[in-house]
């Protein structure tokens, strides 16, 4: 009796220990289902593309002819509205991030913001774009341009950069805090002098990691109306003769990566879709690389500081 | 004043007039109300966005309701708002949006799920120190380059299994919708796992338990909350996902629940007006105000959802 009892035992720690191994297995077999997903896309990309990819590509304009077709207007106008996104989002994610932190008392306006950035972050970006559509380029005027896409995509992330820059706040310790006020700063005075000089890091890496979603949003932007055929710049943002700066750019008509990556996907000529994949290559290591940039020095941060 | 300036203050300040001093302090205060109010103002910008939001999507598509009944759009089973003879079933559409969702989540929970699991219990320190980053640079990818590889790798990939299958399908735009929310999914509930305190998986390993019993009686249990929340992300990621549907899908309305057909879904209808040009104030132009309202409902709805479930849940240690 005692004898069978063991054998059961022992069944049953084998039987369990062999779920333990099973589920170990497919679990990393489902990790390697992502990353091989991901080794595809990039060698799809790389084969199909690659041989398109030379100095032409980058500087000549669309074209009906495949094989002239290039992304100038293309990576000019994300490098604008780009511009124009970090300057708006930048400051005022910052600015939301260090009120909630550091001046917001606690009552029900600070709760609606809070619950009100939470929701922002889950609504479709697609909905961002409708309301750019009705507000930027109708009630507004702004028309189908440059600073419409831009304003649309900063609304877009800033909960992105509010949420990083209250976690690089938070993880600063009271003591600076009370250091600062012991020597008789304002508020002003220790946010500006000591609670944005030590979490710059931490609002960086925020910053890039909401310009790479913005770089590679299409929905938006399609939805104010950019054309998808662009043959021409806008207007230099910086001139040899004086004013030297001008805002002409603002008002242009543009296209960006993405948008031309659609449009070249969308044909059925396989000479324009080499063209997409041209296009997703640039697309797929600028936000690569914008995200590296971001996970490292994030890895740095958490090393290099000890309070 | 008088009492705080004491010690070596008294006499750095002494050669100062009392007037101008207070002066100084009142400016002082000053500029501190002005820059406090100029931070709020800024941190309720985004109370004005969600209130524009909500002012747009409904002001316009009043005017559509006006002349499309809140009934018919409920019920009609055709979608062609821009024929002489229109028709404005949203079902249509929705048919195709939550068609493609479920391709997505049911590939995309359980794999998510899995991975949480994997790198929060199972994975040595290495590969999980590896992996993460992966996972996130898959989050990172733009959604025009998934759409790309939906309709130019996965689906003449499916086609060779399947050889009937249409060349825009919903099927492959869900299945790289799914891999795609993939990395939203596991994250969350990683985050979640981890931060169920060790001494609970230490009880249950003291018990004889293995790793595979820990995760899945005590640790899934403790962190379901947060597993809900990354459920509830994926979910309002997969209905509002807009380029993979708009490449991939075809731009077809089409009432359907079967995912080898091609169909149209509520975000690829918004492009496809979009890339036209409908006139300001026309009928066609009001139909996507009324169907991102319809998307924007349906999204409220989940997050509110989710909302509800943490508060419900939600464990405290």
């Amino acid at each position: 009796m005692a004898a069978t009892d063991v054998h059961a035992i022992r069944a049953l720690i084998a039987s369990r220990k062999r779920w333990d191994a099973a589920f170990a297995v497919l679990g990393f077999l489902a990790l390697m289902v992502g990353v091989l997903t991901f080794v595809a896309l990039f060698t799809e990309m790389a084969v199909r593309g690659l041989p398109r990819l030379s100095y032409e590509f980058f500087t000549a304009f669309p074209s009906r002819h495949a094989e002239h077709a290039g992304i100038l207007s293309a990576w000019v106008g994300s490098t604008l509205v780009m511009l124009v996104t970090a300057m708006v989002a930048v400051p005022l994610g910052v600015a939301s991030g260090v009120y909630l932190e550091e001046y917001a008392a606690k009552n029900w306006i600070t709760d609606v913001i809070e619950i009100n950035i939470t929701n922002l972050a889950g609504v479709p970006s697609i909905v961002y774009g409708l309301l750019a559509l009705g507000l930027f380029v109708y009630e507004f005027g702004l028309g189908q341009s440059i600073l419409s896409a831009g304003l649309t995509l900063a609304l877009l992330i800033l909960p992105v950069i509010i949420v990083a820059t209250r976690e690089a706040i938070r993880s600063i310790p009271q003591s600076i805090r009370e250091g600062a006020y012991a020597l008789g700063a304002t508020q002003w005075q220790t946010v500006s002098d000591h609670i944005l000089p030590y979490s710059a890091a931490g609002i960086l890496t925020g910053m890039i990691i909401g310009l790479a979603r913005a770089i590679g949003e299409t929905a938006p932007i399609i939805t104010i109306g950019a054309l998808t055929f662009i043959a021409f710049l806008p207007p230099a943002p910086v001139s040899a003769a004086p004013p030297f700066l001008n805002f002409e750019w603002l008002t242009s008509p543009f296209t960006v990566m993405p948008i031309q990556m659609f449009n070249w996907t969308s044909r059925p000529e396989a000479a324009f879709q080499a063209n997409a994949a041209a296009a997703g290559f640039v697309l797929v290591i600028m936000t690569l690389a914008m995200n590296g940039l971001a996970i490292w020095l994030r890895y740095r941060l958490r090393k290099n500081i000890k309070w | 004043m008088t009492a705080i300036a004491t010690g070596a203050n008294v006499s750095a300040m002494s050669s100062v007039p009392q007037a101008i001093r207070l002066t100084g302090k009142r400016s002082r205060i000053v500029r501190e109300r002005f820059i406090e109010s100029l931070l709020m103002l800024a941190a309720l910008v985004s109370v004005f966005t969600t209130l524009a939001i909500v002012t747009i999507l409904i002001s316009e598509s009043v005017v559509f309701f006006r002349q499309v009944p809140l009934w018919d759009f409920l019920t009609d089973t055709q979608w062609t708002p821009l024929f002489d003879d229109a028709h404005f079933g949203i079902m249509v559409l929705l048919s195709g949006t939550l068609t493609s969702s479920l391709v997505a989540l049911a590939l995309a929970i359980p794999l998510g799920t899995v991975i949480a699991i994997y790198l929060s219990e199972f994975a040595p320190f290495t590969v999980r120190e590896v992996a993460k980053p992966f996972l996130e640079m898959l989050g990172g990818v733009p959604t025009i380059v998934y759409g790309y590889f939906a309709l130019l790798f996965v689906t003449p990939l499916l086609q060779k299994v399947m050889p009937g299958l249409p060349g825009f399908n919903l099927l492959s735009a869900g299945v790289v919708m799914g891999i795609m929310i993939v990395p939203y999914v596991a994250s969350i509930s990683e985050d979640a796992m981890m931060a169920v305190p060790m001494s609970m998986r230490e009880g249950s390993y003291a018990m004889g338990a293995t790793r595979f019993q820990t995760a899945l009686r005590v640790v899934v249990p403790a962190a379901f909350s947060g597993i809900a929340s990354a459920y509830i992300l994926g979910i309002s990621r997969a209905v509002g996902e807009t380029m993979i549907l708009a490449v991939a899908a075809g731009m077809q309305p089409n009432l359907t629940f079967n995912p080898t057909e091609p169909a149209a879904t509520i975000t690829a209808y918004i492009v496809q007006v979009a890339l036209g040009d409908l006139p300001h104030g026309s009928i066609g132009y009001q139909t996507i105000f009324a169907a991102g309202l319809t998307l924007m409902l349906f999204t409220l709805t989940c997050n509110i959802a989710g909302h509800l479930l943490r508060r419900k849940f939600r464990e405290a240690y």
